[in-house]
């Protein structure tokens, strides 16, 4: 009985469905590079080869894929809440200003407590981010797409006038902080690798803030679907009046789902801050946190499907550079693409669902005939 | 011949919604379906619809075959379908919602209001029904709905009308005005499908009634030639008894008081007008009423679902009202909301995920991790022992029949074996065999020891349960009698508001004192 919707079909179903609207995506990619006179397969051969042809490249692609998959799980955990987290841009970069304010201000503390207190921070910072929110969500029912829309602006002008005026860095002209202190430094991967005879060059950013991003994703899942708490979480989100009948405190869950959401995406400003750049930039991000909803959605809000999307990102992001150096296309084309998948999968997905659950009794009109 | 399908068949993955079934269909005949949930007469009716299409098999329409690929061309082949559930904007008028989608207009394309409102009252008048053309459908009772979809779908001309159970959602009252229209629609030549549960309605109106089970037709028949007992036994496939057996009725202390309860609803509409009563162990109070007279705002209440605005809610003689859901929870008071689908379920949550909701807290079921094992464990249990038919315990229950859903909620309140139970229309939309079933259950709960609060529309399931029938009209209790006392016409009178004074003296803040014979 498997067919009947049983987790073979929906296995299927979730793998097949992106999978479906990428080739699509591609395709319609390929019309536009032939529009553009150059050839598709060469173009695509580029694009590919840049993030899959070499260890540097593959490096660079899980380190442009590492803060897409903090944003990715705050945007797919807020939305098991029935949360739309927008605000994961707002959130990132409290949480990096946070971190990098605690590793300039101490720089005597020990490398042992320093890291940890860093991470805490960035967590801290994107997890006040989220609180805000979600608590209005929950207490005066505002909606939270406006709220951490608006949020973002507040965190990034805010940010912007700290680094600006108050934490700048003496006689630079770059709006940066100064370097935080080096024992708040998460180390490169590339020394480790290499020993284990993978050739990853020194210069290569990867660093340990990956392994971070991965052990959030596990620690997502096994929340979610292993503990009350998920349990709950993924309740609130499905129906609220389901969960308050099953006894569930809807507005302190919406407020602490918010808060962990919010808390994945401040730990960005680990990689950004403590793996690679050592202080604190204004505007360093290039709309990660927005990225993060594409991620989500490609990943249909499932952690491991949060870390294969933002990979896929990354060899984009990585592929889009080789393919502005190399070939005749603007690296813009690479974004439109990544548009083109995230409407694919978004408008593939319904058209596919419809047409297996035709096939399929999976949803029943609930209540036509009954 | 009107309508004939020849050898339906809809596959469904796995699952022969609908095996080579064939409905033969005369001019001007009222002709009963009967059949479980899930026995395929939904799938069958949405074939004839045009909302879903079959694998195989063919429609005739008097003789020409038709193909009927949408609901617009099932209605230009005279097809009308009342839905159970109202497809009606209770924001619009009653004439702007009959004729929505096909209005007059004048001649600039304008709106043609007073001609939809001559349309609404000719159809009205036709009908013999009492309805103004301007309206809120918001402001019209249950009933007026119905008929309004009646005139809906006689206003873009069918001839051939499908009623899905609409008795469902009625007094016995309005049921006996819903059945003189069919007549009537009848007499001036149409033909009518109904779709029912109710094995009396088959009897008392019907021609012909085709009886479905496992996707197939089981046998047509004449209705006078053939007796309710053994269209049960053909649509369950066993005798059905349809009698609960019930120990005699032995209360003890009271378990649950109410007191001059008020509560108001979102939009500041007061709902609970002073409700009075006291439940007993081992006692069934069943509450009648017309849908929409407080008994979801009193149930809300008593689960610590909605707020009251005055009253009082002893438990055992504890008070208890202003506590959360889950205090009440924890206080051994199960409940079977009247909303399955957004209440009792999370249609998106697996069959053993929904098999613990409410009790998750358990240490049984989760101590911070959730203990899959024994949450597996026991929906098999529940599963096993309410019979709920299910391929597997993962499967999403929105893809279970509504009656499989239903027996899922009723299977987990009852199993905790709670000292007090709220059921809800407990087996609204529940097939026959699966309502002898859950009523079977409440009775034993009942022989237990334990209370039982029953709110119900369905008078027949009221008088046939409760030990204690309360008549719920406007937010009040306006009468309150032993169930032998009772009968069907008199509280259908009180469920209409008749016999009921208005003043502070009506007998809905008359209180019951103990002891007194009730």
């Amino acid at each position: 009985m498997k067919e009947k919707g049983g987790k073979g079909t929906f296995l299927i179903l979730e793998i097949l469905s992106p999978a479906v609207a990428f080739l699509l995506a591609l395709a319609m990619g390929a019309v536009l590079i032939l529009s553009l006179a150059e050839n598709p397969l060469h173009v695509y051969n580029v694009m590919f080869r840049g993030g899959l042809g070499s260890i540097d490249g593959l490096g660079y692609v899980f380190f442009s894929a590492t803060p897409l998959i903090l944003t990715g799980l705050a945007v797919a955990f807020a939305f098991r809440a029935g949360l739309f987290n927008i605000g994961g841009e707002g959130q990132l970069y409290m949480g990096a200003f946070f971190c990098a304010w605690i590793g300039f201000t101490f720089p005597s503390m020990p490398s042992t407590l320093m890291v940890p207190l860093c991470i805490l921070f960035a967590a801290l910072g994107g997890a006040i981010w989220g609180l805000v929110p979600g608590v209005l969500k929950a207490r005066f029912g505002v909606h939270e797409v406006i709220n951490t829309i608006m949020l973002n602006f507040v965190a990034m002008l805010t940010t912007n006038f700290l680094v600006n005026h108050v934490y700048k860095e003496p006689g630079q002209m770059i709006p940066q902080t100064k370097e935080i202190a080096t024992t708040a430094w998460i180390p490169r991967m590339a020394p480790l690798l290499q020993r284990l005879h993978i050739q990853l060059p020194t210069s290569n950013p990867l660093n340990y803030s990956l392994l971070l991003a991965l052990m959030i994703a596990a620690l997502a899942w096994l929340l979610l679907f292993k503990t009350r708490l998920g349990y709950e979480i993924r309740a609130v989100g499905l129906s609220h009046k389901a969960a308050e009948y099953g006894g569930i405190k809807v507005g302190a869950t919406m407020v602490l789902s918010m808060v962990i959401s919010g808390s994945m995406a401040g730990l960005v400003g680990v990689n950004e801050v403590l793996g690679y750049r050592h202080r604190f930039l204004d505007g360093f991000s290039t709309g990660l946190g927005f990225t993060g909803i594409a991620v989500a959605l490609l990943g249909r809000n499932h952690p491991l499907g949060v870390v294969l999307a933002a990979v896929l990102f990354g060899i984009l992001n990585t592929g889009a550079l080789e393919v502005d150096i190399f070939t005749d296309i603007p690296r813009e084309l690479v974004m439109v693409l990544q548009a083109v998948i995230i409407i694919c999968v978004v408008v593939g997905d319904q058209v596919f669902r419809r047409w297996v659950s035709r096939r399929l009794p999976l949803q029943p009109h609930a209540g036509f005939f009954h | 011949m009107l309508l004939e399908m020849v050898d339906i068949t809809k596959r469904f993955g796995s699952v022969l919604a609908n095996d080579r079934v064939n409905l033969q269909v005369r001019q001007g005949e009222i002709h009963a379906i009967v059949g479980e949930n899930g026995a395929g007469k939904s799938t069958l009716m949405k074939v004839l619809y045009g909302l879903v299409r079959p694998d195989s098999g063919t429609i005739r329409m008097r003789s020409r075959e038709v193909r009927i690929t949408d609901p617009g061309v099932a209605t230009q082949l005279g097809i009308g379908m009342v839905h159970q559930h109202f497809m009606l904007i209770p924001q619009l008028t009653v004439a702007a919602n009959l004729v929505l989608g096909m209005e007059p207009h004048g001649r600039l394309g304008t709106y043609d209001r007073r001609g939809a409102q001559q349309a609404t009252k000719d159809l009205a008048q036709a009908l013999g029904f009492q309805i103004a053309p301007e309206d809120l459908v918001g402001d019209l009772s249950v009933g007026a709905r119905q008929r309004l979809e009646i005139m809906k779908v006689l206003y873009r001309g069918a001839q051939l009308i499908v009623l899905d159970e609409p008795t469902a959602v009625l007094t016995p009252q309005e049921t006996g005005e819903l059945f003189k229209t069919m007549r009537k629609l009848r007499e001036s030549g149409k033909t009518i499908i109904f779709i029912t549960h109710k094995l009396s309605e088959v009897m008392e109106l019907t021609h012909r009634v085709s009886v479905m089970r496992h996707g197939r037709v089981v046998g047509v028949m004449e209705t006078d030639q053939v007796t309710p007992d053994q269209l049960a036994e053909m649509m369950v496939g066993r005798p059905v008894l349809g009698q609960v057996d019930k120990d005699p009725f032995r209360p003890g202390p009271v378990v649950l008081e109410v007191r001059d309860l008020q509560a108001v609803d979102a939009r500041g509409a007061p709902r609970l007008r002073g409700v009075h009563f006291s439940l007993r162990a081992g006692e069934i109070l069943g509450i009648a009423g017309v849908e929409g007279n407080g008994q979801t705002e009193l149930v809300e209440v008593l689960n610590g679902l909605h707020p009251a605005t005055a009253g009082q809610v002893f438990l055992e003689g504890r008070q208890v009202l202003g506590e959360s859901p889950r205090q009440i929870r924890e206080e051994s008071v199960a409940h079977i909301p009247e909303d399955r689908q957004n209440r009792g379920l999370l249609l998106d949550f697996s069959l053993s995920e929904n098999a613990v909701l409410g009790l998750q807290h358990r240490s049984k079921f989760s101590r911070g991790w959730l203990r899959n094992r024994a949450i597996r464990e026991h929906a098999e249990e529940l599963v096993e022992l309410f019979d709920i038919r299910t391929p597997d315990l993962e499967i999403a229950v929105r893809s279970l029949s509504g009656g499989n859903q239903q027996k899922l909620i009723a299977a987990r309140e009852v199993q905790q074996d709670p000292r007090l139970l709220i059921a809800a229309q407990p087996t609204r939309g529940v097939d026959v065999g699966s309502v002898e079933f859950i009523h079977q259950q409440l009775a034993n709960l009942r022989s237990r020891g334990k209370a039982i609060l029953l709110v119900s529309a369905d008078l027949e399931e009221i008088l046939g349960l409760s030990d204690t029938i309360a008549v719920m009209f406007r937010g009040k209790i306006v009468g309150q009698f032993q169930a032998d006392q009772a009968d069907e016409r008199t509280l259908g009178l009180l469920m209409m508001g008749q016999g009921v004074g208005d003043g502070p003296s009506d007998l809905g803040s008359r209180e019951v004192p103990e002891g007194e014979v009730r």
